[in-house]
């Protein structure tokens, strides 16, 4: 099923297999990690001269939505240096596979589960999204507190249960990751049958049985059930993009928040970041003032209430069209499939408008990361103010269209009819209007 | 009789490939029409504009601005509090103002479009988010992209059908 593995290829398969070249790159992105942490807390506090500033927020976070997840799903968890400290005391080594060490190894408590908590957190990124952006120290803090939570968390809890139920970058990677063009899963289902070890499943730092996989939204690519399967029955695959939506795949009501949630961020960031409205932006900022309050209360309006209400709102129109009727519970969960390519798009159509306008700075702070007036590679230069040029905005439109095509075949596939895809459809170009609306008009 | 079946189940394969290639194409020619087909439009005659930009941190006041393609607009810019400055994405146009000094500047507003303009004088935290909008002429790019939008739903339609027709005509 047109699928190209690469671990049929003799070096993608070694750079994959190889415990090396992955704890090289992770050791560098860890050591960034520590570097930009101190950057934000020993620099400058003007953000735009901050290496921990520019590199997270205009050079990793453009990355991640414009690179890592579109083609790599996942693909920046496997080279993420935030479980990494945890990991090693949890397997007792640099290079091992997961053991039992040190640490309590609990289960995560059943009420916690699922991607509620990564969903609150990625609101919590955005009700205090302004400060976070602008000010080094900020950043860093959030930073340290991330590192610090995923490595304690390691300790009391089994595996990367950060990871799974926290991180709010794992819920962005995540839900994306079903639209994404990679895939681990296993060769033959039968040699798994007969193995009774599971070796992969004791393997896997993420908890997930590759051969129950239907969705790569929870495998973390890591690669180390391809290390420890003595049948070499583990596939990395290439693959369409988005093959994890359709009709058949299961779904639960914490993803459509998540969806919900991301969407309606992908849109408050568009009016913050690129509106006009200083008020808006000088009330997103002014953490603890009145008129905070008053942004925080119109953004859980927006993400909380009026976003999922015009959602739920489709879902159910839908569902009374449809033959057969799911309960609303369910609809819900089935329908938020759209959304995968709808948010996704949206926030590539954010990142080339936010993003590219401000990548001058990028280079200055490698020679001046603290922005003591060092000029170590000689790129310290004046950035330009940054304009977003007709390219860029002829880009958005066609991103956004392309994500109202594919949301719109989404919604028909899952659908039983086309009458019954329309509300859905409807949906998508109410938000896809929305984003074009805030970037372009 | 087996034979025949199987070529005509390949020749529907076959032809079904060639009306999805077709519409592809047929679709990606209406995508570049509807993106850069000049669309003629009746300019009125150009005229002398004088705007007055108040800047504040971090608000333009009007942050706003509608201007016809072809305009004489001069711009008559004040800081209120710090320095800031205003530069037009897209046009060679820069404005620094200590405060309560006045400046002005004048450009010719020769290309339509949306364009966002920025504070260019570093003048504190949200400074790098200081933005405004100025509009020459109908904003055509929008158009467009609610044009592609339309379209991008109806090939969403049209190239499930296809597959869903083929679907039936297999089983039965
Ligand atoms: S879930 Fe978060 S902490 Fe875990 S690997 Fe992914 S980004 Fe890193
Ligand atoms: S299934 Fe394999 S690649 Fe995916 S998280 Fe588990 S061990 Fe890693
Ligand atoms: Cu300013």
């Amino acid at each position: 099923m047109n699928r190209l593995d690469l671990t049929r290829t003799r070096w993608t398969n070694f750079l994959i297999r190889n415990r090396w070249p992955q704890f090289l790159i992770r050791a560098i992105t860890l050591a960034g990690f520590i570097f930009t942490i101190l950057a934000g807390l020993l620099g400058s506090v003007v953000g735009s001269h901050n290496f921990a500033i520019i590199f997270v927020w205009i050079a990793w976070w453009t990355a991640l939505k414009l690179f890592f997840i579109p083609f790599g799903g996942r693909s920046w968890c496997s080279i993420c240096p935030i479980p990494m400290p945890g990991e090693w005391i949890q397997n007792g080594g640099i290079l091992q596979p997961r053991g039992k060490n040190f640490g309590l190894g609990k289960r995560w408590p059943k009420f916690l589960r699922g991607r509620w908590l990564q969903a609150g957190g990625f609101m919590l990124v955005g009700l205090f999204g302004v400060i976070t952006l602008t000010s080094p120290s900020v950043t860093s803090i959030v930073l340290l507190i991330i590192l610090l939570l995923a490595f304690v968390l390691a300790l009391v809890f089994e595996r990367r249960s950060f990871c799974n139920y926290l991180c709010p970058i794992g819920g962005f990677t995540g839900l994306y990751a079903q639209a994404a063009p990679v895939e681990v899963r296993v060769k033959n289902p039968e040699i798994c049958s007969t193995h009774a070890q599971k070796s992969c499943y004791e393997a896997c730092p993420w908890g997930v049985y590759p051969l129950a996989l239907k969705s790569s939204a929870n495998c973390g690519l890591c690669m180390e059930c391809l290390r420890v399967c003595p049948s070499d029955n583990l596939a990395v695959n290439l693959r369409p993009w988005g093959s994890d939506l359709g009709p058949e795949t299961k779904h639960s009501l914490d993803e459509a928040f998540l969806g919900l949630v991301m969407v309606s961020s992908a849109l408050m960031d568009s009016a913050i970041f690129l509106g006009p409205w200083g008020q808006l932006k000088m009330a997103a900022y002014a953490i603890g003032t009145g008129s905070w309050f008053l942004f925080a209360g119109l953004f859980l309006v927006i993400a909380l209430m009026l976003v999922p209400g015009i959602y739920t709102l489709a879902v159910w129109i839908a569902n009374k069209l449809g033959e057969q009727k799911m309960n609303l519970r369910k609809a819900l969960a089935h329908q938020s499939q759209v959304l995968v390519p709808l948010g996704l798009t949206a926030w590539i159509a954010f990142t080339i408008s936010f993003a590219l306008a401000k990548f001058s700075y990028v280079l200055p702070v490698v020679s001046d990361p603290f922005g003591w007036g060092w000029n170590l590679l000689g790129t310290v230069a004046k950035p330009w103010v940054g304009q977003s040029t007709l390219t860029s905005m002829l880009l958005q439109v066609i991103v956004l269209a392309l994500g109202l095509f594919w949301s719109s075949r989404v919604a028909i596939k899952i659908s039983g009819s086309l009458k019954q895809a329309l509300p859905m459809i409807v949906f998508s170009a109410m938000t896809m209007v929305g984003m074009l609306w805030l970037l372009i008009g | 009789m087996m034979e025949e079946l199987l070529s005509t189940q390949e020749e529907l394969n076959h032809q079904s490939l060639q009306t999805k290639w077709r519409l592809m194409v047929l679709i990606s020619q209406c995508a570049l029409l509807i993106l850069f087909l000049p669309i003629p439009l009746v300019t009125p005659k150009p005229i002398d504009r004088l705007i007055h930009i108040d800047a504040t941190s971090f608000q333009f006041t009007p942050a706003e601005i509608k201007v016809n393609q072809g305009d004489r607009v001069t711009i008559e810019f004040v800081s209120t509090d710090v320095v800031h400055g205003i530069s037009i994405d897209g046009y060679d146009f820069q404005l620094t103002s200590d405060p309560g000094q006045p400046v002005t500047g004048t450009f010719v507003a020769s290309w339509p479009g949306m364009f966002r303009f920025r504070c260019s004088v570093a003048c504190g935290n949200l400074h790098p988010f200081m933005i405004g909008k100025l509009w020459v002429g109908p904003n055509l790019i929008l158009i467009r992209g609610v044009l592609l939008g339309i379209l991008a739903v109806v090939a969403a339609i049209f190239s499930l059908k296809k597959s869903k027709v083929l679907k039936t005509g297999k089983t039965s």
